[in-house]
Protein backbone atom coordinates (compact mmCIF):
# COMPACT_ATOMS: atom_id res chain seq x y z
CA UNK A 1 0.00 0.00 0.00
CA UNK A 2 1.63 3.23 -1.17
CA UNK A 3 -0.58 5.63 0.62
CA UNK A 4 -2.04 5.48 4.08
CA UNK A 5 -5.75 5.00 4.63
CA UNK A 6 -7.70 5.49 7.81
CA UNK A 7 -11.27 4.33 7.91
CA UNK A 8 -13.68 4.01 10.82
CA UNK A 9 -16.64 1.74 10.34
CA UNK A 10 -19.42 2.14 12.83
CA UNK A 11 -22.40 -0.15 12.98
CA UNK A 12 -25.21 -0.94 15.39
CA UNK A 13 -24.75 -3.89 17.72
CA UNK A 14 -27.51 -6.08 19.12
CA UNK A 15 -28.28 -3.61 21.85
CA UNK A 16 -28.49 -0.81 19.29
CA UNK A 17 -25.24 0.75 20.41
CA UNK A 18 -22.34 1.32 18.13
CA UNK A 19 -19.14 -0.50 18.08
CA UNK A 20 -15.88 0.32 16.40
CA UNK A 21 -15.27 -2.49 13.94
CA UNK A 22 -12.01 -1.74 12.22
CA UNK A 23 -9.30 0.81 11.91
CA UNK A 24 -7.02 0.84 8.93
CA UNK A 25 -4.11 3.07 8.18
CA UNK A 26 -5.46 5.65 5.79
CA UNK A 27 -4.69 8.81 3.91
CA UNK A 28 -4.08 11.69 6.26
CA UNK A 29 -6.26 13.98 4.17
CA UNK A 30 -9.26 11.68 3.90
CA UNK A 31 -10.33 10.59 7.31
CA UNK A 32 -13.69 8.98 6.76
CA UNK A 33 -16.39 7.91 9.13
CA UNK A 34 -18.91 5.55 7.57
CA UNK A 35 -22.16 4.39 9.00
CA UNK A 36 -23.16 1.01 7.67
CA UNK A 37 -26.65 0.85 6.14
CA UNK A 38 -26.70 4.62 6.01
CA UNK A 39 -25.55 7.20 3.55
CA UNK A 40 -23.79 9.42 6.04
CA UNK A 41 -20.09 9.83 5.47
CA UNK A 42 -18.07 12.42 7.34
CA UNK A 43 -14.85 13.52 5.75
CA UNK A 44 -12.17 15.87 6.88
CA UNK A 45 -14.06 18.90 5.56
CA UNK A 46 -17.09 17.98 7.66
CA UNK A 47 -14.87 17.64 10.69
CA UNK A 48 -13.32 21.03 10.04
CA UNK A 49 -16.78 22.56 9.74
CA UNK A 50 -17.78 20.95 13.03
CA UNK A 51 -14.63 22.26 14.64
CA UNK A 52 -15.39 25.76 13.35
CA UNK A 53 -18.94 25.55 14.69
CA UNK A 54 -17.71 24.41 18.06
CA UNK A 55 -15.45 27.45 18.15
CA UNK A 56 -18.33 29.77 17.28
CA UNK A 57 -21.65 28.45 16.11
CA UNK A 58 -22.89 31.93 15.22
CA UNK A 59 -20.37 32.51 12.45
CA UNK A 60 -21.79 32.64 8.94
CA UNK A 61 -21.48 30.00 6.25
CA UNK A 62 -19.47 32.59 4.34
CA UNK A 63 -17.00 33.02 7.20
CA UNK A 64 -16.56 29.29 7.67
CA UNK A 65 -16.15 28.79 3.93
CA UNK A 66 -13.58 31.56 3.72
CA UNK A 67 -11.66 30.13 6.65
CA UNK A 68 -11.63 26.64 5.14
CA UNK A 69 -11.19 27.73 1.53
CA UNK A 70 -14.48 26.27 0.33
CA UNK A 71 -17.72 27.71 -1.04
CA UNK A 72 -20.31 28.87 1.46
CA UNK A 73 -22.89 26.74 -0.35
CA UNK A 74 -20.76 23.70 0.43
CA UNK A 75 -20.67 24.70 4.08
CA UNK A 76 -24.45 25.14 4.05
CA UNK A 77 -25.09 21.77 2.41
CA UNK A 78 -22.80 19.91 4.78
CA UNK A 79 -24.19 21.56 7.88
CA UNK A 80 -27.75 20.78 6.79
CA UNK A 81 -26.82 17.18 6.14
CA UNK A 82 -25.16 16.85 9.54
CA UNK A 83 -28.18 18.44 11.20
CA UNK A 84 -30.53 16.02 9.45
CA UNK A 85 -28.42 13.06 10.54
CA UNK A 86 -28.24 14.18 14.13
CA UNK A 87 -24.50 14.83 14.10
CA UNK A 88 -25.28 18.45 14.97
CA UNK A 89 -27.89 18.12 17.68
CA UNK A 90 -28.60 21.74 18.49
CA UNK A 91 -27.15 25.21 18.78
CA UNK A 92 -27.10 26.59 22.27
CA UNK A 93 -25.46 29.23 24.46
CA UNK A 94 -22.90 28.66 27.17
CA UNK A 95 -23.96 30.76 30.12
CA UNK A 96 -21.84 31.83 33.05
CA UNK A 97 -24.40 31.19 35.78
CA UNK A 98 -22.41 33.14 38.34
CA UNK A 99 -22.26 36.26 36.20
CA UNK A 100 -25.93 35.82 35.37
CA UNK A 101 -26.61 36.13 39.09
CA UNK A 102 -27.84 32.58 39.57
CA UNK A 103 -26.92 31.35 43.00
CA UNK A 104 -26.55 27.61 43.03
CA UNK A 105 -24.28 24.80 44.08
CA UNK A 106 -23.14 21.89 41.99
CA UNK A 107 -22.34 18.46 43.35
CA UNK A 108 -21.25 15.08 42.10
CA UNK A 109 -23.16 12.13 43.50
CA UNK A 110 -21.62 8.68 43.50
CA UNK A 111 -24.47 6.23 43.88
CA UNK A 112 -23.74 2.62 44.76
CA UNK A 113 -26.48 0.42 43.38
CA UNK A 114 -27.74 -3.10 43.19
CA UNK A 115 -26.57 -4.18 39.71
CA UNK A 116 -30.06 -5.43 38.86
CA UNK A 117 -31.55 -2.01 39.50
CA UNK A 118 -28.81 0.28 38.23
CA UNK A 119 -30.37 0.94 34.80
CA UNK A 120 -33.67 1.88 36.39
CA UNK A 121 -31.95 4.12 38.92
CA UNK A 122 -30.04 5.89 36.14
CA UNK A 123 -33.21 6.36 34.11
CA UNK A 124 -35.08 7.79 37.09
CA UNK A 125 -32.23 10.19 37.74
CA UNK A 126 -32.31 11.37 34.14
CA UNK A 127 -35.88 12.53 34.67
CA UNK A 128 -35.22 14.33 37.93
CA UNK A 129 -35.04 18.12 37.88
CA UNK A 130 -31.63 19.47 38.77
CA UNK A 131 -29.74 16.50 37.41
CA UNK A 132 -27.34 17.69 34.73
CA UNK A 133 -25.47 14.54 33.78
CA UNK A 134 -25.77 10.84 34.55
CA UNK A 135 -23.15 8.16 33.93
CA UNK A 136 -22.55 4.58 34.91
CA UNK A 137 -19.07 3.50 35.88
CA UNK A 138 -17.33 0.19 36.02
CA UNK A 139 -15.32 -0.40 39.15
CA UNK A 140 -15.35 -2.96 41.93
CA UNK A 141 -18.97 -2.03 42.52
CA UNK A 142 -21.45 -0.75 39.99
CA UNK A 143 -21.66 2.98 40.35
CA UNK A 144 -23.78 5.73 38.97
CA UNK A 145 -22.19 9.15 38.83
CA UNK A 146 -24.50 12.11 38.54
CA UNK A 147 -23.95 15.83 38.45
CA UNK A 148 -26.62 17.78 40.25
CA UNK A 149 -27.33 21.44 40.75
CA UNK A 150 -29.32 22.84 43.66
CA UNK A 151 -30.15 26.19 45.14
CA UNK A 152 -28.20 25.54 48.34
CA UNK A 153 -26.97 22.73 50.59
CA UNK A 154 -30.36 22.33 52.25
CA UNK A 155 -32.20 21.85 48.99
CA UNK A 156 -29.47 19.50 47.79
CA UNK A 157 -29.88 17.38 50.89
CA UNK A 158 -33.67 17.41 50.62
CA UNK A 159 -33.49 16.33 47.01
CA UNK A 160 -31.09 13.46 47.71
CA UNK A 161 -32.93 12.31 50.83
CA UNK A 162 -36.40 12.49 49.26
CA UNK A 163 -35.77 11.63 45.64
CA UNK A 164 -32.56 9.61 45.32
CA UNK A 165 -32.06 7.54 48.49
CA UNK A 166 -35.61 6.05 48.30
CA UNK A 167 -35.11 4.73 44.76
CA UNK A 168 -35.20 0.91 44.79
CA UNK A 169 -31.69 -0.47 44.35
CA UNK A 170 -29.81 2.48 45.86
CA UNK A 171 -27.37 1.03 48.40
CA UNK A 172 -25.59 4.18 49.52
CA UNK A 173 -24.58 7.59 48.24
CA UNK A 174 -21.48 9.72 48.47
CA UNK A 175 -21.80 13.35 47.48
CA UNK A 176 -19.09 15.91 46.85
CA UNK A 177 -20.01 19.55 46.56
CA UNK A 178 -17.88 21.27 43.95
CA UNK A 179 -16.15 24.37 45.26
CA UNK A 180 -14.02 25.77 42.45
CA UNK A 181 -13.99 25.23 38.74
CA UNK A 182 -10.56 25.15 37.15
CA UNK A 183 -11.57 24.14 33.66
CA UNK A 184 -14.67 23.40 31.66
CA UNK A 185 -14.66 22.76 27.98
CA UNK A 186 -16.64 20.88 25.40
CA UNK A 187 -15.18 17.99 23.50
CA UNK A 188 -13.52 19.56 20.49
CA UNK A 189 -13.41 18.02 17.07
CA UNK A 190 -9.98 18.37 15.60
CA UNK A 191 -8.36 16.79 12.62
CA UNK A 192 -7.01 13.95 14.67
CA UNK A 193 -8.19 10.44 13.94
CA UNK A 194 -7.62 9.37 17.52
CA UNK A 195 -10.39 11.72 18.56
CA UNK A 196 -12.90 10.41 16.05
CA UNK A 197 -13.97 7.67 18.39
CA UNK A 198 -16.31 10.16 20.06
CA UNK A 199 -18.69 9.73 17.14
CA UNK A 200 -19.48 6.13 17.93
CA UNK A 201 -20.31 7.11 21.48
CA UNK A 202 -22.42 10.18 20.88
CA UNK A 203 -24.88 9.22 18.20
CA UNK A 204 -26.31 6.38 16.25
CA UNK A 205 -27.53 6.41 12.68
CA UNK A 206 -30.86 7.91 13.69
CA UNK A 207 -29.07 10.65 15.56
CA UNK A 208 -30.35 9.40 18.88
CA UNK A 209 -28.18 9.53 21.92
CA UNK B 1 -54.55 8.65 73.06
CA UNK B 2 -56.92 6.42 71.12
CA UNK B 3 -56.03 3.14 69.45
CA UNK B 4 -56.32 4.61 66.00
CA UNK B 5 -53.74 7.31 66.72
CA UNK B 6 -51.39 4.77 68.27
CA UNK B 7 -51.74 2.46 65.28
CA UNK B 8 -50.89 5.33 62.99
CA UNK B 9 -47.69 6.07 64.89
CA UNK B 10 -46.72 2.41 64.93
CA UNK B 11 -47.50 1.71 61.27
CA UNK B 12 -44.96 0.87 58.58
CA UNK B 13 -44.69 3.72 56.10
CA UNK B 14 -43.96 3.36 52.36
CA UNK B 15 -40.32 3.57 51.28
CA UNK B 16 -40.66 7.14 50.00
CA UNK B 17 -41.70 8.18 53.51
CA UNK B 18 -39.02 6.14 55.32
CA UNK B 19 -36.20 7.73 57.28
CA UNK B 20 -32.86 7.59 55.44
CA UNK B 21 -29.76 7.92 57.57
CA UNK B 22 -27.06 10.24 56.24
CA UNK B 23 -23.72 11.10 57.84
CA UNK B 24 -23.62 14.55 56.24
CA UNK B 25 -25.29 16.40 53.40
CA UNK B 26 -25.72 14.02 50.48
CA UNK B 27 -23.95 11.10 52.10
CA UNK B 28 -26.42 8.28 52.56
CA UNK B 29 -25.31 5.35 54.73
CA UNK B 30 -27.60 2.75 53.17
CA UNK B 31 -29.54 2.43 56.43
CA UNK B 32 -33.22 3.32 56.53
CA UNK B 33 -36.22 2.84 58.80
CA UNK B 34 -39.87 2.47 57.82
CA UNK B 35 -41.45 2.35 61.27
CA UNK B 36 -40.84 3.52 64.82
CA UNK B 37 -39.74 0.03 65.81
CA UNK B 38 -37.27 -0.16 62.94
CA UNK B 39 -36.10 3.36 63.71
CA UNK B 40 -35.30 2.30 67.28
CA UNK B 41 -33.35 -0.73 66.04
CA UNK B 42 -31.37 1.29 63.53
CA UNK B 43 -30.31 3.79 66.20
CA UNK B 44 -28.11 1.05 67.60
CA UNK B 45 -26.71 0.01 64.21
CA UNK B 46 -25.98 3.19 62.33
CA UNK B 47 -22.76 5.20 62.49
CA UNK B 48 -23.04 7.60 65.42
CA UNK B 49 -22.02 10.45 63.13
CA UNK B 50 -25.34 9.96 61.42
CA UNK B 51 -27.20 10.37 64.71
CA UNK B 52 -25.28 13.56 65.43
CA UNK B 53 -25.95 14.90 61.95
CA UNK B 54 -29.70 14.27 62.04
CA UNK B 55 -30.31 15.30 65.63
CA UNK B 56 -28.73 18.73 65.22
CA UNK B 57 -30.14 19.11 61.72
CA UNK B 58 -33.64 18.63 63.14
CA UNK B 59 -34.38 15.67 60.87
CA UNK B 60 -35.44 13.20 63.59
CA UNK B 61 -38.05 15.45 65.13
CA UNK B 62 -39.29 16.44 61.69
CA UNK B 63 -39.78 12.82 60.55
CA UNK B 64 -41.32 11.72 63.82
CA UNK B 65 -43.65 14.69 63.80
CA UNK B 66 -44.60 14.87 60.12
CA UNK B 67 -44.45 11.24 59.00
CA UNK B 68 -45.18 9.21 62.14
CA UNK B 69 -47.28 12.06 63.52
CA UNK B 70 -46.08 11.59 67.08
CA UNK B 71 -45.76 15.09 68.44
CA UNK B 72 -44.86 13.93 71.94
CA UNK B 73 -41.83 11.92 70.88
CA UNK B 74 -40.81 14.65 68.43
CA UNK B 75 -40.77 17.10 71.34
CA UNK B 76 -38.71 14.75 73.48
CA UNK B 77 -36.15 14.27 70.71
CA UNK B 78 -35.97 18.00 70.14
CA UNK B 79 -35.09 18.48 73.82
CA UNK B 80 -32.07 16.22 73.40
CA UNK B 81 -30.45 18.90 71.26
CA UNK B 82 -30.06 21.09 74.33
CA UNK B 83 -27.70 18.62 76.00
CA UNK B 84 -25.13 18.86 73.19
CA UNK B 85 -24.62 15.11 73.33
CA UNK B 86 -22.33 13.33 70.88
CA UNK B 87 -21.06 9.80 70.37
CA UNK B 88 -22.39 6.90 72.43
CA UNK B 89 -24.05 9.06 75.11
CA UNK B 90 -26.19 10.51 72.33
CA UNK B 91 -26.93 7.07 70.93
CA UNK B 92 -27.92 5.76 74.36
CA UNK B 93 -30.09 8.71 75.19
CA UNK B 94 -31.87 8.66 71.85
CA UNK B 95 -32.41 4.91 72.03
CA UNK B 96 -33.72 5.25 75.52
CA UNK B 97 -36.23 7.95 74.55
CA UNK B 98 -37.51 6.08 71.51
CA UNK B 99 -37.69 2.66 73.18
CA UNK B 100 -39.52 4.07 76.20
CA UNK B 101 -42.05 5.74 73.96
CA UNK B 102 -42.47 2.63 71.85
CA UNK B 103 -43.09 0.43 74.87
CA UNK B 104 -45.69 2.83 76.18
CA UNK B 105 -47.52 3.00 72.85
CA UNK B 106 -47.47 -0.75 72.45
CA UNK B 107 -48.75 -1.36 75.94
CA UNK B 108 -51.53 1.19 75.37
CA UNK B 109 -52.59 -0.43 72.14
CA UNK B 110 -52.39 -3.92 73.57
CA UNK B 111 -50.16 -4.91 70.73
CA UNK B 112 -47.51 -7.58 71.06
CA UNK B 113 -45.32 -6.38 68.21
CA UNK B 114 -42.33 -5.36 70.37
Amino acid sequence: MTRKQRNFYIFPTKNNKFKHQSLDIGREAEITVKLKNNTLILDVTDLKILEALQEDSRQTYMAIGKHLGIAHSTVYDRIKRMEQNGIIKKYTALIDAEKAGTKSITAIMTIYTDPKESERVAEKLCNAPGILEVYTSLSEELLIMAKVVAENQESLHTFIANSVAPLPGVLRIRTSILTKKFKETQFSIVNNPKKLTFIKETHNIKGEK
Amino acid sequence: MNVETISKILRTVPREKAFYFFTSIGNYTGVSASSLKEFMEKINEVNVKSLEFHLYHGDFEKWISEVLEDGELAGEVRKLQKFNLTGDPLRNQLYSSVSRRLKRLVSQSGSTRV
